[in-house]
């Protein structure tokens, strides 16, 4: 009995990183109706960054996260710059071909220069003990993080003038463009901002588990999921969202072996697609 | 007044009697476009044989599956609308249904071919008939997951080798008189298939069936305030979009002699399927075939060069980016721009 709730507290700390990952999706979704399907190839990069700041400098990866983040925002204004900003407003066919595309060039160009064997970072942190189970000090402090930067991404949406013009965008391009908004400048920034958690998110992971440059697929997947529960463009509902798939997958992580997870989870998704379409802690719409 | 306004509403609303297939057939007959389906069709199927070079047919035959891929997926994204990330799932699912068959009960391989696509076909509609109220982009994640989920039971299914896949004795050859023949025999039948996939995409374009399919792609909901059951045309051509490929992956991986879960549900392959099919312009039924013979080529360029072997996958990648952004049209929507007599002759 206390070896499940062990097993869903640790679901907790682990599903808040995820519910990082799925900020980024959300927030790109909910403010240009993209969906990125590169997202799982930007936090294998966020992994690496991080990877390469450690092995390089030899300090803690937390330190690492800044940069992350400022690398993440560059490169995601770049990418929809590049490759986003003229199929905005397309069919969703294309905005979705596009941005696999992206997925494509990134993982491949990754592979080649990474190979696909796994790296991991190394770290240690003292756990927490508690009778027989021990909570990785990793996992706690990921979980931290994750929830400091939900509050960031929250004051920053909410509280400063740039933040107000990416929910103002989400909410009404048209009225947004004519209250003087330069609706392109923040569109590319919000996707910026989307990229940047999802490296983050990636940044996180690596200090949790050992990765390969192809597990990004395994978390975007997450993130879907993820983004479903918590309701498309709802970035309070992702960190729920995360955190409620973290239970499901500790609760199920001591009774089913591992490559059923993916199972779970894309039965999840769907289920919730159909009887919940706008999400299960969407607070926020009707 | 209203009175004729109304019987002329009803009019409208009655459909026509469903006309003989036989006429059918002749009205399609004597157009040129099939003829030259067929004879393209032959036309592969010898090329090999006459000029007796076994890499041209291991080319060729790529070349037919891709062709078979991309073309079953214009069904879906061409003519529906509908982004199917995992169309691999259907090749990949009649591949082991097909091989599983041949191989542990020593069903005849054209039997076991078809039941593996009846098989996927039928499952394909019972999906269909869930994931397709989703739209857009959901139901683009939903087909991913398909596949991913399909992949994981596979590769947890005992039966059909687990992790490791089955692999395909020298004897499983023997009921089409050895390895030799059979392998002949299973490139005319995958050509077959290629050529039965183009004829399908053409009829179904042709077809009032298709005219609804058309309607749903270009605007859902008033396709179904004008009429078209979209949940059921939308299940059916899901399911009709998966018979074929799972009748060549039955075969492809019968002639390959193995078949193992990443190989056969591989997410790449997949995506190559979309990149031919927007290569070639999707909506048409010729750009398939243009797009797959030339990413055929394309790919087997790069698998051969040193420079570029290991980003086959960026390139192809920066390909479908490029056409994406500025000819989302493709070679035959761009063709058709230019020289728009040509719509009489191709489809």
């Amino acid at each position: 009995m206390i070896g499940i709730l062990a097993s869903v507290i640790d679901g907790v700390l682990v599903g808040a990183v995820y519910g990082v990952a799925a900020m980024g999706l959300t927030l790109i979704w909910g403010v240009m109706n993209v969906i990125n399907l590169s997202h799982g190839a930007i936090i294998v990069l966020g992994m690496f960054v991080v990877y390469f700041l450690t092995n390089a400098t030899g300090v803690s990866p937390y330190y690492g996260i800044p940069i992350v983040l400022v690398v993440g925002f560059a490169a995601g204004v770049i990418i929809y710059w590049m490759s986003v900003n003229r199929v905005i407003g397309r069919p969703i066919l294309m905005s979705l071909l596009a941005t696999f595309a992206l997925n494509m060039i990134i993982i491949g160009l990754a592979t080649a220069a990474w190979t696909t064997s796994p790296y991991n970072v190394p770290i240690s942190l003292p756990g927490i003990t508690i009778q027989n189970y021990t909570f990785t000090g990793t996992h706690i402090m990921a979980a931290v993080i994750a929830g400091v930067i939900a509050g960031l991404l929250y004051l920053f949406l909410h509280y400063t003038r740039p933040g107000r013009a990416i929910r103002a965008v989400a909410s009404n391009r048209e009225a947004a463009e004519l209250n003087g908004i330069p609706t392109r400048r923040v569109l590319a920034m919000a996707f910026g901002l989307g990229v940047a958690l999802a490296c983050v998110s990636g940044a996180l992971i690596s200090t949790l588990f050992p990765f390969t440059v192809l597990s990004g697929g395994a978390y975007q997947l997450k993130s879907f999921v993820v983004t479903v529960l918590g309701g498309l463009g709802n970035p309070a509902g992702a960190l729920l969202g995360g955190i409620a798939l973290g239970i499901v997958e500790g609760l199920a992580t001591p009774f089913t072996p591992v490559s059923w997870t993916p199972i779970i989870e894309f039965g999840l998704f769907v289920l919730t697609l159909m009887a919940f379409p706008r999400g299960i802690f969407s607070f926020t719409r009707p | 007044m209203s009175n004729s306004v109304s019987q002329e509403v009803a009019k409208a609303g009655t459909f026509k009697p469903r006309r003989a297939l036989a006429e059918e057939i002749l009205r399609h007959a004597r157009r040129p476009f099939p003829w030259l389906i067929v004879v393209f069709t032959v036309i592969v199927a010898i090329a090999p044989n006459v000029l007796d070079d076994v890499s041209l047919r291991e080319s060729l035959l790529l070349a037919a599956v891709y062709v078979t891929l991309a073309s079953n997926l214009n069904l879906m994204i061409g003519y529906a609308g509908y982004v199917n990330f995992g169309n691999i799932v259907f090749f990949g699912l009649g591949g082991y249904i097909g091989v599983y068959l041949a191989t542990t009960w020593h069903v005849n391989l054209v039997l076991s071919a078809l039941i593996g696509g009846v098989g996927v076909s039928a499952l394909a509609y019972l999906f269909g008939l869930g994931i397709l109220r989703l739209r857009g982009a959901f139901f683009a994640l939903a087909t991913i997951g398909v596949n991913e989920a399909i992949h994981a039971f596979v590769t947890n299914f005992e039966p059909w080798g687990g992790a490791t896949g089955i692999y395909l004795s020298m004897d499983a050859y023997e009921p089409l008189g050895g390895p030799m023949k059979g392998l002949w025999l299973c490139y005319y039948l995958i050509v077959v298939v290629m050529g039965l996939s183009l004829l399908l995409s053409y009829a179904i374009k042709t077809s009032k069936f298709g005219l609804g399919i058309l309607a749903i792609g270009q605007n859902e909901d008033a396709a179904a305030v004008l009429g078209v059951p979209t949940p059921r045309y939308k299940a059916i051509i899901y399911s009709v979009s998966g018979f074929l490929p799972a009748v060549a992956g039955c075969l492809y991986f019968f002639k390959s002699g193995i078949i193992e879960p990443n190989g056969a549900f591989d997410l790449t392959t997949s995506i190559e399927a979309i990149v031919m099919l927007m290569l070639g312009g999707a909506g048409t039924v010729t750009g398939p075939v243009i797009g797959a013979f030339l990413y055929e080529e394309l790919r087997s360029f790069l698998l051969f060069s040193e420079t570029f072997s290991h980003l086959q996958l960026v390139l192809a990648g920066a390909l479908l980016l490029v056409i994406v952004l500025f000819v989302p049209g493709g070679l035959m929507g761009w063709l058709f721009a230019r020289v728009p007599r040509l719509r009489k002759w191709l489809q």
